[in-house]
């Protein structure tokens, strides 16, 4: 079954799905990291929007490696993550950083198939 | 003569800093599309940025937070931008400029915005290694880069720029010193009791100053470790940072054959026009009225004017306030309208406190009608408001001491008063040029409900921030005004103040944030609800906060504080400060097991930092085994009760503080609160536990304790106030049992006790009516709601040790038992530290 989908990101751009962990791996509207190849990435289990999100771990700010750790919420509507650090905040949808500076992060698309978690990478 | 658009005029900037880009902001907001051709040239290898916040950038804020615009700004709007380029040549007979790569461009007009460079006097020795100047991000970046080897660093110049230079030292851990010519400091500013009250503050703070001493030689080799001055003295330093004033950049100007002043600047007249009618110079470069303005709010009205006349409007520039709040020091300094007008021109009011380090001054009229000018130290809160009535020339009340005292009837209503009775035209942010009549229209017909949308919309506020808390004000009478009620509310998601949503909490019986915010809230939350509502959760039901780890700040998710690298930190409680022999071995083994940093900390304990997420389930078993439990270090909740060691050991103690201290600890241990509390107990008016810098302090006396209460050390520090006098144990514990109860319900989030008791109204004498004569009737809830709490607590470490469901989560990755590989360490004086 697929059950969601990130909405922005072009599905149809994606090359491979990679098979990331059981949906049970993931706290309920929280997020936990992924190890894919050499790259670290965040995935967001939404659950109150009924949303699964994916973006790259590192902080751009001070290049920590912690945005699975932040609180996940909406700005107007937007949904977006916290980086424990210094509170910077960032779309899920398009990466944008949402305080208004320059720099951005990557998001990635995710879908969820018969209970696993699937981050979508296009190469 | 106006440009038809078929041919657009040529307009080229030369310097791309802060005037400069504000330049083109206004011109292409003003222009038609297509009338102008704007190019732009910038010695700098960087879009223009925010120089006056240059500070922050050794706190932490990028080079890309500071810049003004991102380059794709200037593709936006059709300006040819080069970066890193330098014109070296005008031909204003030909009307070209040719630059360093040798490029050459054509101009109708041109825009000289070229700043100024740090004067550096020719001081011998000047050019050593480790010497710098304080003015571009380069400078910062090559500061940074020294300071690791340095340990003394000296700031030649007492000025507003090298006090602030002074700060960045200081914050960069070196031992400070300033270097001032003249008899005071900030000579331009302050006058000398107002420089000595200042001087006595940064002494206070740590750095040590010289006046009247001219620098006359820099020794070395190859690098700074000496100076010597014209009294014969020396001082052993092993930086410098020369901040001696500055140089208008006026050597392209002189080139070009433009008349220049005779100690540099360019000369403009009122509408900013060179001697060559088709040049213009702005900002820190230009010389008017005989006055080179080194602030950025002149600089912008500048911009302003050249634009104004560009596009067919008409306006002149007449000269500007040069009045200065200095920033970031750690104590609030500010000189307005004529700081130094006396006598006979003028009546002058001072007030001084030496015990607070408080200076105030104020210049009256001679009628006694008008404020012109003033100096405030120590305190400057209602510098904005000073600065509008010299401005307005608002009539200053009968009581002219009002202003810098205050309204001493209490009455908590003068300030809001203040702004409402400006005049329309009144300026509120003098570096964009706003009126509170443009502010407060756009708030009725924006319908705007914060001060960030009023920044978006009116700009005010945008540059040097200085205005912010006039636009609160501003807000919140508007709003009145206009029969709104003006709320604390926690954010977005929910229309309550802190304090209600504990209330709706307690009567709904709530106990998760989703069922609050799906019932009494809208949308999803996000990082500023969702730790103030575990919070409130936690201290009304005390469950265990990892039941809903994901509303919780990292520290609290982790139960540990996050350190840079990522690592965490972990400190089990040592309550009062006591630990026995055994227990010191058993955190010595553990941190040496798992290789952990450790360092004694000011509440009294141990701190191991540097575990790795996955780590800490294994350490605290550890720990938890060895007896002891978790330290809350990580919480918004009590820390340490600090202790001296008391009547049992030393021959003044009166009391037993440590067992006093430890009996507190473990009362309020766990215990969740708006911001973290900390306590001390000492056995004598010796105060060794430096109780009363802390949230509540107790000190023995000769008939049992005295308690004080709304102290915090910190960045703004504040002495706890006595609060009751020669208490019993048990009526000690109770008052505090009341006040900690009644602090948790009615603060709003992130606010330390000290700050609650400063915005609460009647101050600690309601506070004493409230909690010792119980005058809302709510003393016993207090007490009881208190004692549930001590009656639940349990350790949270232990409960996750035990918990293999609950240990799970402690992992970096999900589909992977590595740890993260992105933390590395290095060695540092026989201990690892983070790499960064
Ligand atoms: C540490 C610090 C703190 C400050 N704090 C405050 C404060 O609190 N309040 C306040 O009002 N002001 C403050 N100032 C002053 C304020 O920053 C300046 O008034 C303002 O930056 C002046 O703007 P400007 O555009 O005239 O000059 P600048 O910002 O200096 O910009 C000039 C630019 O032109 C470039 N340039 C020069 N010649 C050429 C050339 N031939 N070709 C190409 N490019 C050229 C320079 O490299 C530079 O980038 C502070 C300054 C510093 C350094
Ligand atoms: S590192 Fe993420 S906000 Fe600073």
């Amino acid at each position: 079954m697929l059950s969601t989908q990130n909405p922005d990101t072009r599905s149809s751009e994606v090359t491979y799905w990679f098979k990331a962990a059981e949906v049970s791996a993931f706290p309920e509207d929280g997020g936990a990291c992924v190890k894919y190849q050499d790259q670290q990435i965040a995935v967001f289990n939404f659950t109150r929007r009924n949303e699964w999100y994916a973006c790259q771990n590192m902080c751009p700010h001070k290049q920590q490696m912690i945005l699975a750790r932040g609180l996940v919420g909406d700005q107007c509507g937007e949904p977006k993550v916290a980086c424990p650090f210094h509170k910077k905040t960032f779309s899920l949808i398009t990466g944008e950083n949402l305080n208004g500076e320059c720099y951005e992060i990557q998001t990635y698309p995710v879908k969820v198939e018969d209970g696993f978690v699937y981050i979508g990478i296009s190469e | 003569m106006s440009s038809s658009p078929a041919h657009p005029q040529r307009i080229v900037v030369i310097g791309n800093g802060m005037v400069g880009y504000k330049f083109c902001e206004k011109l292409v907001a003003k222009a038609q599309p297509g009338a102008y051709q704007i190019t732009v040239f910038g010695e700098e290898p960087r879009p223009a940025y925010d120089r006056v916040h240059l500070s922050a950038y050794f706190s932490g804020t990028t080079a890309e937070e500071l810049t003004m615009a991102p380059v794709s700004w200037y593709e936006e709007h059709n300006i040819n931008l080069h970066l890193g380029e330098l014109v070296t040549g005008i031909n204003a007979a030909s009307k070209i400029i040719t630059t360093h790569k040798g490029l050459e461009v054509s101009y109708d007009k041109l825009i000289l915005a070229t700043g100024s460079s740090a004067f550096v006097p020719p001081i011998n020795g000047v050019e050593k290694e480790g010497v710098f100047v304080y003015r571009t991000i380069e400078d910062l970046d090559a500061m940074l880069a020294y300071a690791p080897k340095a340990r003394t660093a000296a700031v030649i110049g007492g000025g507003l720029l090298g006090l602030e230079a002074a700060k960045a030292a200081m914050d960069m851990g070196l031992t400070t010193h300033v270097i001032e010519f003249a008899s005071r400091l900030m000579p331009r500013q302050l006058d000398e009791a107002g420089s000595e009250t200042l001087k006595k503050k940064l002494e206070s703070l740590g750095i040590s100053i010289h006046l009247n001493k001219s620098t006359t030689a820099i020794l070395g080799d190859p690098g700074v470790r000496k100076m010597t001055f014209a009294d014969g003295s020396e001082l052993n330093v092993d930086m410098l940072i020369v901040s001696a004033g500055i140089k208008p950049r006026d050597e392209l100007a002189v080139k070009a054959g433009l008349s220049v002043g005779p100690r540099g600047g360019i000369l403009v007249n009122d509408a900013l026009q060179t001697s060559d009618p088709d040049i213009f110079a702005i900002g820190e470069s230009a010389l008017h009225g005989g006055m080179i303005y080194g602030l950025v709010a002149p600089g912008y009205d500048m911009a302003e004017t050249v634009v104004t006349n560009l596009v067919g409007g008409e306006k002149t520039f007449k000269g500007f306030d040069m009045s200065t709040k200095l920033k970031l020091i750690g104590v609030d300094v500010a000189s307005f309208g004529d700081p130094f007008i006396s006598e006979p021109n003028a009546r002058t009011i001072v007030f001084e406190d030496r015990i607070k380090g408080i200076y105030k001054r104020v210049n009256i009229s001679e009628d006694g009608k008008y404020l012109l000018g003033g100096i405030l130290v120590g305190e400057a809160a209602n510098y904005n408001m000073l600065l509008q009535t010299v401005q307005n020339r608002i009539i200053v009340p009968p009581d002219a001491e009002d202003l810098i005292l205050g309204s001493r009837g209490g009455s908590s209503e003068s300030a809001g008063a203040g702004v409402l009775s400006l005049p329309e035209e009144a300026t509120i942010c003098s570096c964009e040029g706003v009126s509170k009549g443009t502010i407060c229209n756009s708030i009725k017909d924006e319908k705007l409900c914060d001060v960030a949308s009023i920044k978006k919309c009116t700009k005010a506020g945008t540059s040097c921030g200085g205005c912010v808390p006039m636009l609160g004000d501003l807000l919140n009478a508007t709003l009145k005004e206009m029969g709104q009620e003006v709320k604390q509310v926690l954010c977005e998601h929910f229309q309550y103040s802190r304090h209600e949503i504990l209330d709706i909490v307690k009567v709904n019986n709530i106990r998760t944030f989703d069922e609050l915010i799906s019932h009494h809230g809208k949308g999803d939350g996000c990082e500023v609800c969702k730790p103030a509502v575990a919070s409130i959760l936690a201290s009304t039901w005390n469950e265990l906060i990892l039941k809903q780890a994901t509303i919780q700040d990292t520290n609290d998710r982790y139960l540990a504080n996050i350190q840079k690298g990522g690592t965490y930190s972990v400190v089990p409680r040592i309550a009062g400060g006591e630990i026995t022999p055994e227990k010191l071995i058993v955190i010595g083994q553990v941190a040496a097991k798992y290789g952990l940093y450790t360092k004694i900390t000011g509440g009294q304990r141990i701190d191991m930092f540097g575990a790795r997420v996955d780590q800490l389930p294994d350490i605290w078993e550890e720990l938890v085994n060895a007896g002891f439990e978790s330290g809350h270090a990580y919480g918004k909740s009590l820390r340490t009760v600090k202790s001296c060691v008391g009547s049992t050991w030393c021959r003044y103690g009166l009391h037993d503080s440590v067992g006093f201290a430890i009996q507190i600890e473990e009362r309020y241990r766990g215990l969740r609160s708006p911001h973290k509390l900390k306590g001390g107990v000492s056995g004598c008016v010796r105060e060794c536990a430096e109780a009363q810098s802390k949230d509540f302090g107790i000190i023995a006396t000769e008939k049992g304790w005295n308690l004080y209460i709304c102290g915090n050390g910190g960045a703004k520090p504040q002495h706890a106030q006595l609060f009751a006098t020669d208490l019993d144990t048990e009526t000690c514990l109770r008052y505090l049992d009341r006040f900690l109860m009644f602090y948790i319900k009615t603060a709003e989030p992130l606010n330390r006790t000290a700050t609650w008791l400063n915005k609460m109204e009647g101050g600690i004498d309601y506070l004493r009516q409230v909690i010792i004569e119980d005058s809302l009737g709510i003393c016993a809830d207090l007490e009881r709601e208190m004692e549930f709490m001590v009656d639940t607590y349990a350790c949270e470490w232990k409960e996750v040790v035990n918990n293999p469901e609950l240990r799970k989560r402690f992992q970096h990755f999900v589909n992977t038992p590595e740890p993260d590989p992105s933390i590395n360490f290095r060695p540092e004086r026989g201990q690892k530290v983070p790499v960064i």
